[in-house]
């Protein structure tokens, strides 16, 4: 199986020996995986394949439900967060996740972003403005909300709310973004936006994207991971995935033979 | 399609239409009927003097309600004080904290009980444990029996209110890497505000045509007082003596009573309504 470590990249967060559990259920079986700083890594595969699960691992955010939980070593930046002494508040300000349908908490466009920034950082008035101004920059959205930061987050249109969703999560300054199929509630313009986006992203930040569309884990990825029931089926660069998949499950499923 | 099958579903539908309409016909009836009554006796003792005056002593002409007004004012003022805080608390606990845990498991259960209590068990309670102990009647007394009454409708809305909130926005919200208590306050009570309010507006109109638990409590005071340390006159109670007493102007000023608290009542649930149609609209 071709890994990334064989390319000269530092890895931001590197999985080994991964199982994870609903119950009884196994949702993830012995998953190994490498994921490249300042890079996008896709995740494919059919619904209920474990994507989305492996993706919430990263963030521990399966820890709010107590019937989860998971095995092995999930490393981020060599410190295994799934050790029990971990601090979930402190891993999820440098973990900061985008889910599939936006979810702008019930107050005003400002205060969205500076609810995050303030949970960790005291700044001043113009400081805080600055920053505000900033993350909205950085999701391209600041020229749509730049004279109404005042009404609520709750006012804008879908494809906006998941752009000020993306703005609240880079606004905490993590070094690692998870996106949970963000585009999946989207019109097709609003989708190009956040694409459009992501690709930015990974210039400052490294992105996990989970997706059901294909031809976005192309467009957007630089590594793709193919799953199915629970396992990692095949991991490689993007490319040599959808051109030359080593399995031809994989294959299959990207040529949309089965799925 | 059959023709005899369509013609039967036809036959049916329009007998249960008829019986739901009737139901519904009975129902208003009788709610107008007695906003009739009430109004048809209690227009006439709506006056300034039933404002601005105390109930009258036996015997004596005219009067008014000032002191029963003010009492039932001031209860269920500190009723809403005290059973706003820990109801509110109680019902975030449940929905964000406890979820299956035995403790949120017992308090529900507990809560429960005390919705369905008869409120007269209540003000007996309060008597047994306070009235008899002090022994003299208080407004304090009485407001804390209605507390028991208004604090388990609070939990409760507040915590269903709470669960309505999506489990997105909580995990939107933990994903930042905020505190449980700042996800509680922040994000999910906010975006349950209405609700909230909506249960607690119910709660005080439930609580202010109380009698039962206000008569061993609060019972009831001929003079106009601000001392909750005292005796205290209440709208409830005062209605309940003067309906059945020989004295006209008495039975006069209850039916006024009663015209006033249903009015306050009604104005609570339009707020309450007005409240709750706010969120929806968001």
């Amino acid at each position: 199986m071709p890994n990334s470590s064989s390319l000269p990249l530092k890895n931001a967060i590197e999985i080994r020996n991964l199982n994870f559990f609903y119950g009884t259920f196994k949702g993830l079986k012995n998953v190994n995986l490498d994921i490249a700083e300042n890079k996008v890594t896709a995740f494919i595969g059919p619904s209920g394949c474990g994507k989305s699960t492996l993706l919430r691992t990263l963030n521990r955010m399966y820890s709010l439900y107590p019937g989860q939980r998971a095995e092995g070593q999930i490393n981020f930046y060599g410190q295994n967060i799934l050790d029990a002494k971990q601090d979930l508040n402190l891993l999820r300000a440098r973990v900061g996740m985008v889910f599939q349908k936006p979810t702008p908490f019930p107050m005003s466009i400002y205060d969205n972003i500076a609810f995050g920034i303030r949970l960790y950082e005291n700044l001043s008035r113009a400081d805080m403005d600055e920053r505000v101004e900033w993350a909205l920059s950085k999701a391209a959205i600041w020229n749509e909300v730049k004279d109404k930061l005042g009404q609520s987050g709750l006012s804008l249109s879908g494809g906006q709310q998941q752009r000020l969703c993306i703005a609240r999560s880079v606004a905490v300054k993590p070094s690692v973004i998870l996106l949970d199929e963000p585009t999946s509630a989207l019109d097709p313009i609003s989708t190009a936006k956040v694409e459009e986006l992501v690709s930015e992203l990974k210039k400052d930040y490294t992105v996990a994207i989970v997706t059901h569309n294909m031809q976005q884990a192309a467009r957007v990825s630089d590594f793709t991971a193919y799953m199915y029931l629970g396992e990692l089926m095949e991991f490689g660069q993007t490319e040599q995935i959808f051109m030359k998949p080593a399995r031809q499950e994989t294959e299959d499923y990207i040529t949309g033979r089965f799925g | 399609m059959n023709p005899t099958i369509y013609a039967r579903r036809k036959r049916v539908n329009r007998i249960g239409l008829t019986l739901s309409m009737m139901a519904m016909a009975l129902g208003l009836f009788v709610l107008l009927w007695i906003l009739f009554v009430l109004f048809k006796n209690g227009i006439s003792a709506i006056d300034w003097a039933m404002f601005t005056e105390s109930t009258p002593a036996p015997g004596s002409e005219g009067g008014g309600l000032a002191n029963a007004i003010v009492g039932s004012f001031m209860m269920v003022l500190v009723t809403a004080l005290v059973s706003t805080p820990i109801g509110i608390f109680a019902g975030v606990y449940l929905a964000e904290y406890g979820d299956e845990s035995k403790t949120a498991e017992l308090t529900r259960f507990v809560t429960d009980i005390m919705l369905s209590a008869p409120s007269i068990v209540l003000g007996l309670f309060v008597y047994a444990i306070l009235v008899a102990q002090v022994k003299h009647f208080s407004g304090w007394a009485g407001s804390l029996a209605l507390a028991l009454i208004a604090i388990p409708v609070v939990v409760r809305t507040t915590e269903n209110m709470l669960r309505l909130v999506p489990g997105s926005l909580r995990e939107a919200a933990f994903a930042l890497g905020a505190p449980r208590w700042k996800v509680a306050t922040f994000v999910t009570l906010r975006a349950a505000k209405a609700g909230v309010m909506t249960g607690l507006l119910l709660a005080l109109a439930r609580i202010s045509g109380e009698t039962a638990p206000l008569l061993f409590t609060a019972l009831n005071n001929q003079f106009f007082s601000w001392d909750m340390n005292a005796p205290m006159a209440n709208l409830p109670v005062v209605i309940f003596q003067f309906a059945m007493s020989p004295y006209d102007n008495w039975v006069r000023l209850a039916w006024g009573g009663a015209l006033l608290i249903t009015l306050t009542v009604l104005v609570l649930n339009i707020l309450a309504r007005v409240f709750f149609r706010e969120k929806v609209k968001v």
